[in-house]
């Protein structure tokens, strides 16, 4: 007697703790060992890209917040960087290590959620609750410096928004001496942990090839020895004068790519630490008056300064007829803005490139084979947020 | 190749026939060619000892209604060995079929696919060309520029048919576009701007 058997198809998602938001994976099951992965996404689509169309460069700039909403600074960087290439301004140096700061402060929050949750997603609890502390203290240092823990609006063209409050940099250095014995904690959990070990060692294996093809990038793509990093590479803003290492990983592996985010960690607690020591009172923003607001002082002496903050904030600036790509090394990977401007004050074009989008795709490649509880655990390596594969 | 100018001439001596523009600008090339050359262009940049455009970072579209050609197709490729980017793109009509990128870069695929869900470019040798970001049963490729800001249909849980329903967008007030720009030219210009206005809404 014959009998057939018929793969399981299974609905993963769009509503499982372990699918880090709102991804609908279907996978096609044969026993416990996954034939096909086809990943739906798009559940948190909002269009971004046709409302920055229609509103002005400055009102742009909080829809980047709302991509990576865990690295909020970083994705601003990208379209600051783009706007200011086009108009060729320069940013004052002070500037420049605020905005390098706030962006590895960035980077922190990114690596300390997608660590501390792949851990969650394979059995282990305790890393996120120290975790999520730490994470509470750097929102505070985003809301003292822009006014919101999360939508932060704080990167303009030409500079940043506000110069920091008295005391911020003094509890960032702080922050910088007590931060690394967390990572230690968390390492000691972790990285010789048996079970996180044999959850994570050769899982997700992608080969160096195969992460060029499939447009892998940032941790994905070091993780398979690939020593490619934007920061050292094609380096934007002060990046160039600080003292920086890039870890790269050997086998590809989910394992390494979470030791690669560790590792990452403790080289921004070192670029937070330099931009402190070298940053020096000055000015924020570009002197350009038709590029950024007057100081409220100025706008009750003088009738140009005046003049220009109306048209700043009905108008807004306009930005010459160009074509640019700008990227920058996101927490994530690659995070790039592709602006056509038009000669007015609204992006003709704005393509946004999402480090996650060309991770999540080669979801079907990455988990072919493995077993169903390798899915979670193949997910939290690739650091999925859906707010910037969906837009 | 490390230096741009020379990337540039090794391009043009070697697809003399195929390329139609090139050009240095912002630390990038940017080259335009034809359609029917795209895979052959992008084979010899990917294989070329001298150029090893290994990485396709993104495909996009940009729009332009007014054309005859409308689409402008724009892709983005990154060379990690010399550390340049190129911006390769071509025109082409409404209807008409590209080839698609898919056998070349894997990584192709999802780009395709929201090149078509958003603008409706149609891809021919794509292995499953869907619609990706927007919802199941879309109508419409949201991100054209005649595509409505407030889009066509909205989404809400009817209480009687208990189940989610789609409606026709029902706004109290619509999407106002306000024309900033050099309003100093006297009554005229703003006579002007009302009778636009009405239109609009």
């Amino acid at each position: 007697m014959t009998k057939k058997i018929k793969n399981l198809n299974l609905n993963f998602g769009p509503q499982h703790p372990a699918a880090h938001g709102v991804l609908r994976l279907i996978l096609e099951l044969d026993g416990e060992v996954v034939e096909k992965a086809d990943p739906h996404i798009g559940l948190l689509h909002r269009g971004t890209e046709k409302l920055i169309e229609n509103k002005t460069y400055m009102q742009a700039v909080p829809y980047f917040d709302r991509l990576d909403y865990v690295a909020p600074m970083n994705q601003e960087h990208a379209f600051a960087l783009a706007i200011e290439k086009i108009l060729d301004i320069d940013v004052p140096i002070r500037a420049q290590y605020i905005r390098v700061m706030f962006c590895e402060i960035g980077r922190i929050l990114s690596h300390i959620l997608n660590v501390t949750t792949q851990a969650l997603d394979v059995g282990a609890l305790t890393p996120s609750l120290w975790g999520f502390e730490e994470r509470e203290t750097l929102m505070t240092f985003y809301e003292r410096a822009s006014g919101s823990r999360l939508h932060a609006n704080y990167f303009r063209a030409g500079g940043v928004h506000q110069d920091l409050p008295a005391g911020l940099e003094n509890d960032i250095a702080k922050f910088c001496e007590t931060f690394p014995k967390i990572i230690n904690d968390l390492e000691n959990l972790l990285t010789d942990n048996r079970i996180f070990k044999q959850r994570n060692v050769d899982i997700g294996v992608v080969t160096k090839d195969d992460a060029l093809d499939y447009s892998f990038s940032g941790v994905m793509i070091r993780g398979s020895g690939v020593p490619w990093d934007l920061r050292k590479s094609q380096p934007y803003d002060c990046y160039d004068q600080l003292d920086f290492k890039i870890p790269v990983g050997k086998n590809g592996d989910c394992y390494d790519r979470y030791l690669c985010r560790i590792e990452e960690m403790k080289e921004s607690v070192s670029i937070i630490k330099q931009c402190l020591a070298r940053m020096e009172k000055g000015p924020i923003k570009t002197f350009d008056g038709k590029i950024s607001p007057p100081s409220k002082a100025e706008i009750k002496q003088s009738m140009e300064a005046l003049i220009h903050h109306f048209k700043l904030f009905t108008e807004g600036y306009r930005v010459p007829k160009d074509e640019i790509y700008t990227a920058v090394e996101a927490p994530k990977g690659e995070f790039g803005v592709y602006l056509i401007s038009d000669g007015s004050s609204k992006p003709y074009k704005c393509k946004i490139r999402a480090p996650g989008f060309s991770h999540l795709q080669s979801m079907d490649y990455l988990i072919k084979g493995h077993m169903l509880a390798d899915v979670p655990a193949v997910l939290g390596s690739l650091d999925i947020v859906f707010g910037e594969v969906d837009r | 190749m490390n230096n741009l100018i020379d990337l540039e001439k090794k391009i043009n001596s070697e697809l003399t026939t195929k390329i139609n523009k090139t050009s240095i600008k912002h630390n990038q090339i940017y080259v335009e060619i034809d359609k029917d050359d795209l895979i052959d262009v992008v084979l010899f940049i990917k294989t070329n000892k001298d150029t090893k455009f290994r990485q396709l970072i993104d495909i996009t579209v940009v729009d332009y209604p007014e054309e005859t050609q409308r689409f402008k197709i724009v892709y983005l490729f990154l060379s990690h060995e010399f550390n340049h980017r190129m911006i390769l793109s071509y025109s082409i009509n409404e209807n008409e079929l590209i080839s698609s990128l898919t056998s070349v870069f894997p990584s192709a695929n999802w780009m395709e696919r929201e090149v078509f869900d958003m603008y409706g470019v149609n891809f021919k040798n794509h292995p499953d060309l869907r619609r990706i970001l927007t919802d199941y049963g879309f109508e419409g490729h949201p991100l054209r520029k005649d595509f409505p800001l407030t889009g066509h249909s909205e989404v809400r849980y009817s209480e009687e048919k208990k189940k989610v329903i789609n409606e026709p967008v029902k706004l109290e007030q619509n999407y106002r576009n306000f024309d900033y720009e050099s309003p100093w030219e006297g009554t005229k210009y703003i006579k002007e701007i009302s009778e636009t206005n009405d239109k609009k809404n």
